[in-house]
This record gives C-alpha cells, sequence and structure tokens, in this order.
C-alpha cells in the first residue's frame, strides 16, 4: 500500500478552457496534499491543452499529467476511463477525486470498477484521517437528511467525486511552478466504440444550472406558465440560472434540464430565490446547501421556509413584479 | 431483443417526514418501492419491446421484501424478474452491489442492452450503472434522454443504438454498438401506470431467487466482506436555519428582499 503515493484531481475542461470545478477541485486537494505532505497532480485528459495545464499550475497543481489527442476532445467513456486507469496503473496515486459533474460521474465509477476499488459519489466534503492518513469522505444521502462518512482503507487509490461549488476555486497564482508531463500511450489507447454525431448546446436560459452563482427558481405558485416570465427576468438581473421544481417540469412550463431536487439536479449557489416552491423533501435535496436561500410563499408553513434566511409570506405574482422594477430602478442607478 | 433492467428497492421518500423538533429523518414504517428513477428504465424497455419484440428481465439485489420492487415492473409488462438474495449479499457497497450484479448478468445472458435509472433516490450515487457497464467491458452510455435510434443484431451483423444524453453544456448525440449499458434521466419518457391485468399477473408471478452459490460466488468477494468501502460515521445535518419570516404587504417584501441582498454583497 505504501508505494501509493500522492493526490490527484482530475480537472475537467470543456474544449480547452478549463471548467471552474477544476480550480475547486484543485483549491481542496491543496489542503489535504499539505496535510499529508504529498505533491498534488492533476489530470488532464484532452486535445489542444498546452495552456490549461499550465493554469493547472498557477492554480496549485505540481505536477500535471496531460493526456492530448483528437479522441479526447469531447468526453468519451471508453477512451477517458481507458486512459485514466493506465495512468493510475502506471504512476499509482493514493487519492484521485474528480468532479461530480455527468463526466465525474461516469468516469470514475468505471475506473474504480476496473481497478476494483473504493469509490464515494458526490462528497461535500473531504479530510485526512489523522492516525492513518487515510482520505475520510463526506456525503449527503436520502436527499440530504444523512450525511456518511466513508473511508477506503485497504484498496488503492482512494477514489471520490465532489459536488460542484462545495469549495471555493483555488486562487491564481503565475508565479508558482510545477511540471508538465505529457503522457504519450499507444494508440490503441485511443480507440473508441462510439461514433459522435453532433452536439446541440442548451439554450441560454437553461444553461448550466450547476454551475450559476444565482437560481431563481419556478415553483407551481405561479399559477400559470405565463408567470415563468417574472423568474425569468428575476434571474437575468441577477445574473442567474432559472430553475424549476419537479410540478413546473411535469406541466411543461420549464424543460426537463432546469428541474431542481431529488429526480434532478442539485444546485449549491450562493444565492437561491424559491417563488412559489412549497418544498417537498425532495426539492429541498437539490438546493438546501445553497449559501442564502430566500423563499416566497403564500403559505407561512411551507416547508420551504425550513430552509430559507429569508420568508416572504406573500403572493410570488404580487412580489415578483414589484422585485424586477425595484432592481431594474436600482441597476439603472449604477448605469448598468 | 432481450433487455435487463437493473432495479433497486428504496424507501419511498414521499412518505419520509422529517422530525419536527430534532430535525431527523422519521424512517419508522417507511413503504419499500421500485426506485422511481428505474421507472423510466422499465418504461423504455416497454417501448422497444413493443416496437422489436423480445424479452425483458428485471434484475434487483436486496432483501427478500425487494420483490416488491420486481413486482411493480411485472406489473407495468416485464417477462421475468430474478432477484439475488442471501444475507452474505448485505452492507454492499456500490463495487461490491455492481459485481454481484454482473455475474447474475453473465449468468442470466445474452442481453442486447442493459437499462438502469440515472441513481437511486436513497444512496444517490449513480455509481452501479457504470460500474456494472465497465465490469461487463460494454459500451456504457449515461444520462441518456432519448434512443433516437435502433438497429437490433441481424444476420450474425452487431445491432446499434443511438442516443441523446444530458451534459451540463448540452446533448451530445453519439452511436454506439450492442450489446450496451444505459442510465436513462427523467426526461426520457413518462412511465405508463400498470394496468389492472398487469397487476394480476404480476401477483401470480414467479420470481426468482438467486444466492450466493447459484452465482458461484465466494463469501468473501460480495456483501460488505467484498466491498472497498466503509462507512466511519453516520450524522443527521441540522436542517433548520435561523429563517427570518415577513409577513408584509408587497411593497414592504420586495423591500426587505432588497435590504437582504445588500446586506450580503449579493447586488
Amino acid at each position: 500500500m505504501t508505494n501509493w503515493q500522492g493526490i490527484w484531481i482530475v480537472a475537467e475542461q470543456w474544449w480547452g478552457e478549463l471548467k471552474q470545478v477544476s480550480f475547486e477541485l484543485l483549491g481542496r486537494a491543496r489542503r489535504l496534499a499539505d496535510k499529508l505532505g504529498t505533491p498534488l497532480g492533476g489530470v488532464l485528459l484532452g486535445h489542444h491543452v498546452e495552456k490549461a495545464a499550465k493554469e493547472l499550475i498557477y492554480h496549485g497543481a505540481d505536477q500535471v499529467y496531460v493526456v492530448d489527442h483528437p479522441s479526447l476532445a469531447q468526453f468519451d467513456s471508453d477512451v477517458y476511463a481507458g486512459c485514466l486507469e493506465r495512468l493510475i496503473r502506471e504512476k499509482r496515486p493514493a487519492i484521485v477525486i474528480a468532479a461530480a459533474t455527468t463526466t465525474g460521474r461516469t468516469l470514475m465509477p468505471m475506473v474504480a470498477a476496473r481497478l476494483r476499488t473504493g469509490l464515494t459519489a458526490d462528497c461535500t466534503e473531504l479530510d485526512i484521517e489523522e492516525e492513518t492518513g487515510l482520505l475520510l469522505q463526506t456525503r449527503p444521502a436520502i436527499g440530504g437528511n444523512v450525511m456518511a462518512t466513508i473511508k477506503t482503507p485497504n484498496h488503492r487509490p482512494q477514489m471520490a467525486t465532489v459536488r460542484p461549488r462545495s469549495h471555493p476555486p483555488a486562487p491564481r497564482d503565475p508565479s508558482r511552478v510545477g511540471e508538465v508531463i505529457r503522457v504519450d500511450f499507444p494508440e490503441e489507447t485511443f480507440k473508441s466504440r462510439f461514433q459522435f454525431l453532433g452536439f446541440e448546446k442548451l439554450d441560454e436560459e437553461t444553461v448550466k444550472i450547476e454551475d450559476a452563482d444565482v437560481v431563481v427558481c419556478a415553483g407551481r405558485g405561479l399559477g400559470k406558465p405565463d408567470n415563468v416570465r417574472w423568474v425569468k427576468e428575476l434571474a437575468k438581473l441577477l445574473g442567474g440560472a432559472v430553475g424549476a421544481s419537479r410540478p413546473v417540469v411535469e406541466q411543461g412550463w420549464l424543460p426537463y434540464p432546469c428541474q431542481v431536487g431529488l429526480s434532478g439536479k442539485t444546485v449549491s449557489p450562493k444565492l437561491y430565490i424559491a417563488c412559489g416552491v412549497s418544498g417537498a423533501i425532495q426539492h429541498l435535496a437539490g438546493m438546501r446547501d445553497s449559501r442564502f436561500i430566500i423563499a416566497i410563499n403564500k403559505d407561512p408553513r411551507a416547508q420551504i421556509f425550513k430552509v430559507a434566511d429569508l420568508g416572504i409570506v406573500g403572493d410570488v405574482n404580487e412580489i415578483l413584479p414589484r422585485l424586477v422594477r425595484r432592481l431594474r430602478e436600482i441597476k439603472g442607478n449604477f448605469g448598468e | 431483443m432481450r433487455i435487463l433492467i437493473a432495479i433497486k428497492y428504496v424507501p419511498d421518500t414521499d412518505h419520509i417526514r422529517i422530525d419536527e423538533t430534532t430535525g431527523t429523518m422519521v424512517r419508522e414504517g417507511i413503504p419499500g418501492i421500485i426506485n422511481p428513477l428505474d421507472l423510466y428504465a422499465v418504461e423504455e424497455a416497454l417501448c422497444l419491446k413493443e416496437k422489436w419484440g423480445g424479452e425483458l428481465v428485471a434484475l434487483s439485489m436486496g432483501p427478500p421484501q425487494a420483490e416488491a420492487a420486481l413486482r411493480e415492473a411485472l406489473a407495468m409488462g416485464v417477462d421475468q424478474a430474478f432477484l439475488l438474495t442471501d444475507r452474505a449479499f448485505a452492507g454492499a457497497d456500490t463495487w461490491a452491489t455492481a459485481y454481484t450484479l454482473s455475474r447474475a448478468i453473465e449468468k442470466l445472458s445474452p442481453f442486447d442492452l442493459i437499462l438502469c435509472g440515472e441513481r437511486a433516490t436513497d444512496g444517490e450515487t449513480g455509481q452501479v450503472g457504470p460500474e456494472l457497464g465497465a465490469m461487463l467491458g460494454l459500451p456504457v452510455i449515461t444520462y441518456v434522454s432519448q434512443i433516437v435510434d435502433l438497429f437490433p443484431p441481424s444476420n450474425g451483423k452487431p445491432g446499434l443504438i443511438c442516443c441523446r444524453r444530458l451534459t451540463e453544456e448540452g446533448y451530445q448525440v453519439l452511436k454506439a454498438p450492442l450489446p450496451a449499458l444505459l442510465t436513462v434521466v427523467k426526461e426520457i419518457n413518462e412511465p405508463r401506470l400498470p394496468t389492472f391485468a398487469g397487476k394480476l399477473r404480476s401477483r401470480r408471478a414467479t420470481i426468482t431467487h438467486l444466492a450466493l452459490g447459484d452465482l458461484g460466488l465466494n463469501p468473501e468477494e460480495v456483501g460488505l466482506a467484498g466491498s472497498p468501502t466503509r462507512v466511519v460515521k453516520v450524522f443527521y445535518p441540522s436542517l433548520n436555519r435561523d429563517t427570518m419570516l415577513i409577513n408584509a404587504p408587497p411593497e414592504k417584501a420586495v423591500e426587505e428582499i432588497i435590504s437582504f441582498l445588500q446586506i450580503r454583497g449579493l447586488l
């Protein structure tokens, strides 16, 4: 077990641009690496990612392992899992963490399965156990009603995916130095059974609610689809994204990628505004870790108020248009 | 087409209550159901069968009560169901679960397609699907929101599947040879309700139980013994915040929101 050393993060990039979550992983892992006194490695799989490799070093990596190949341009579970598995077998890191995104949550289980090791999903906290140096992985389950701390005592590497936005990103320091290691694998490593036919980008409104600093969520209390425009308007003014409760998606007022909750997405933005959302336990599961929560609901006993910092008892359809008007005034005063 | 659907038996979250004073979950007397996200996998399998014919097999691992989840699948129209149940399977993490399922699938094979829900509503890991796919050596397509096209295998030519998968940035459209393993998201379909005849048939159906020995497995490779992970502790986070509750006319309420945002630097 002692020949497994160091901690790695698996960076995520989108056409050569690092995603924010990569810096969050570095921020989290840097602290763990310092605690263990081991180097922090970054894994970068992609195509034309030279610039991104340097950025990982500026944000805290000591070494960056780069596998650059056209087959890695977009996520391909065959090739990504093949490369990560191979890299881990060759370099033997003690800990590998990745983001709990659609990519990380596909790639990491595939690799853990083949390496016959433990993997903990969607952790919100990571730490090192003093006596053993083992990775302590804490995650919510059953809609965040239970937290469990998990470890992998006898298998290596110890693997975990980490919930995006559960840690601040590492600061950038362009004076940091580190080593970029280009890794060459034989061509068969890049063979895929998949053929990619296209990519349909989500439209602006629905894009990336997981990444948004502000999420304004539409609930059934809006009463009719037309009122969703106030939610959209508010989100726009706050530079945020539009979320939706399950009934709103089921009635077709907003598309499924907007859905927050147990059967949709888990978000933890800086600010979450629940508009006419009752707060079913399944919904709370998807948003209760937000930094600040404002809830607007007619019913003073609505469950949503239990997790809110500010609860407004009132008709969301009377409040939202006024709030939008007030915000426009305020923003206008600042010449925006 | 022969399709396998992997199913989990979970506590019904619609019935989970939070104890008002302690903020902890009340689990007593919670009925078990089929994982709600697995219904989409069952529905998709039923649609494929309607189009291409064939046989649908549901597979689950759990205590004998987990039969209830399989009976829900049978009531919807699945043909056959198997339950992996043995004391030795208890306490399995995702690796050991996927491993046990993979060995059962090898025994029950061949299959053209394996369908899973995106994740279960209790553990919420979403790991068993991709782990299972990797163990079986199949192409793995996660977060499938639509099966765009499917060509079953014919005359020795392998089948082909074309899917849309939902990612953070948008939909990736891709093609893979069959057999393949898919995890599906809610967007893919609208699960049907079981018919009365379906329920009746399900009640009478025999669910085959498979134990450790039936799968040729050793006790140390399954259940807790076969699990690489260990739970160190479990605790209940406090749900409640210090809520400032405002009951005021709209204009006043708006000012409260504005000042809340301004004080916290959110504007």
